[in-house]
Formats: C-alpha cells, structure tokens, sequence
C-alpha cells in the first residue's frame, strides 16, 4: 500500500518539479498527451478491475470444482 | 473450470481488446483527421461515442442469437448468456447516448438562442427519439424476466421477448431515422461502413479496431457475468 501512495504523491507533486524545465512532451501540442494520460489511466483501472475480477472467479471456480 | 464455455477462460481476446483500446486511446487523439467546420476536434469522438453504438449493436445481436438458442435447445446456459449480453448492450447504449448528448451539446446546439430553446429542437431529433425507444424496449426486457419467479418460464418469455425487442431496434435507430428529417449523420447509405466516400482513410485507421476493441471489452464484462451467475446457481443447487 505504501508504494501505492508514494506513487499518488509523485504525480501530486510532479507538476511543480516540471515547471522549471520547459518544452516538455506533456507540455506541447496543447497538453493533447496529459488526456491521453488520463484516458490510459482511466482505462488501465478498468483493465485491472476485470482482471482482478476474472482472477478472483477463476479461483472461486476451481474451489467449486473440488467440492 | 465450471461448465461454462471455454472461451470465456481463453485469454488471447481480452488482451487483443486492451491492446486495441490502448491503440484506440493513443493514436484516437493524435492521428490525422479531416478539418471540418463546427466539428472540429470533436471529430474524435467518432472512436469512443459512435463505437458505442457499435458495440451495443453487437452485443444485442449476440444476446438475440442466444435467445434463439436457448428456445431450440433450452439450455440455461443460452439463457444466462442472452440476458447478460443484453445488459452489457444496454450498459453500451446508455453510453452512447450520454455521450453523444455531450456531443450534441457542443456542435447542434445553437450559442445565440437560449438553450432550452435550442434543447426543445435536439430532443426532438429521430435518431434521439428511436435511440431512446429501443432502450427502453430494452429496459422492459429486463423488468419482464425479473417479475417472473418461475425458471423455465422466465427463460423462455424472455427469450421470446429478447427476438421482438431486436426487431424492434431496427425500425427504430435504422429505418426511422432516414425517413423522417434528423440532425444526426449518416442517414443515408452505410454509415461508417462505406469504404469510398465515408469516413476518412486515417480515420478508419483507428475507427474499425476501436470498434472491435471496445466490443471485445464488453464481451469480457458479459462474461464475467456470466461466470458468476452460474456459479451462482451451482451454489444454490447443491
């Protein structure tokens, strides 16, 4: 869990580390990459929920099986 | 392994889903499309609202195909499938619909008159109005098999039920539409499907495997579905 929040608090604070160099790719083409990161985002957290999902039955499955 | 199907353990689809989407989602916003008037950028939306359209399309024609086949075999597995694939559908179209009332919001929608003016026109289009009578439809066929408490039954009148509904879809967002005078694109010819003179080569690029991506996604949460109702059963009748 605690690698979880150190990795929230990277992106919390990543913005104001970036604003000293500039020209950055998350920066160009009117930030078109930042929703781009999000969408993935939002899409890896849907991915992940059914596969944990999947996993979780499969294994439900199995011990159904045995019984 | 329980008795359901054996795709649904398979996981070469699933991954070609994400990896479609993950195609969708990068080159949907930065690969070249056509500068239009009025559209603009939200041209884009033709990857994420239109797909769902597409992949409600999908899902319900599978949901009919498995209604048909619970009726020649009456086998629960149809059944369950048939239902399961209709929610997902309706998960689809309720999508869509938001989104593209978004989309609408920002392109038909005209700033110089007020907007409840403007709202009174737009929900009075076709396309809106036969989109939301095939939910509905469909919304009824879910009301109807969870009033039945008999299994047999239930099964079998919605299955019955699941074939007019898809009928019904038809007239209402294909035929309706094209008759009468819509807002709404493609209303004649195949829309999106037309290879000569549609959509954009580097649009379909990324708009024929989004669709399937999408699609594939929704065919996974069926599943999922699927697999814990049956489960579900099996506790109950042992």
């Amino acid at each position: 869990m605690k690698w979880f929040f150190c990795l929230i608090a990277f992106f919390c604070f990543f913005p104001a580390s970036a604003a000293v160099t500039m020209a950055e790719q998350m920066r160009s083409d009117g930030r078109i990459y930042v929703v781009i990161a999000v969408m993935l985002t939002i899409l890896f957290g849907i991915v992940l929920y059914l596969y944990r999902m999947d996993r979780k039955l499969s294994r439900l499955e199995k011990l159904d099986q045995k019984n | 392994m329980s008795n359901a199907p054996r795709y649904m353990y398979r996981s070469w689809w699933k991954i070609t889903g994400i990896l479609l989407l993950i195609y969708t989602f990068t080159a949907g916003l930065l690969g070249s499309v056509p500068k239009l008037p009025l559209l603009q950028e939200t041209i884009r939306n033709l990857y994420f609202h239109v797909c769902m359209w597409f992949g409600m399309m999908i899902l319900f024609t599978v949901s009919v195909v498995q209604a048909i086949l619970y009726l020649r075999k009456m086998d629960r597995k149809h059944d369950l499938a048939s239902r399961h694939y209709a929610g997902t559908g309706i998960l689809f179209g309720l999508l869509g619909y938001s989104t593209g009332s978004i989309w609408a919001a920002y392109t038909w929608a005209d700033p110089n008159v007020p907007f409840a003016e403007s709202f009174s026109t737009i929900a009075r289009d076709p396309k809106l109005i036969g989109a939301a009578i095939s939910l509905l439809v469909y919304f009824a066929y879910l009301v109807l098999r969870d009033s039945i408490a008999d299994i047999d039954r239930r099964a079998r009148i919605s299955a019955v039920y699941n074939i007019f509904a898809y009928v019904i879809l038809f007239p209402a967002i294909w035929i309706l539409p094209r008759v009468l005078e819509s807002l709404h694109p493609g209303q004649d010819g195949n829309p999106a499907l037309d290879v000569k003179n549609d959509i954009s080569p580097s649009m379909r690029m990324v708009f024929y495997p989004a669709v399937i991506g999408w699609t594939l996604l929704g065919v996974w949460i069926s599943t999922i579905r699927i697999r814990i109702e049956l489960l579900n059963e099996q506790k109950r009748t042992t």
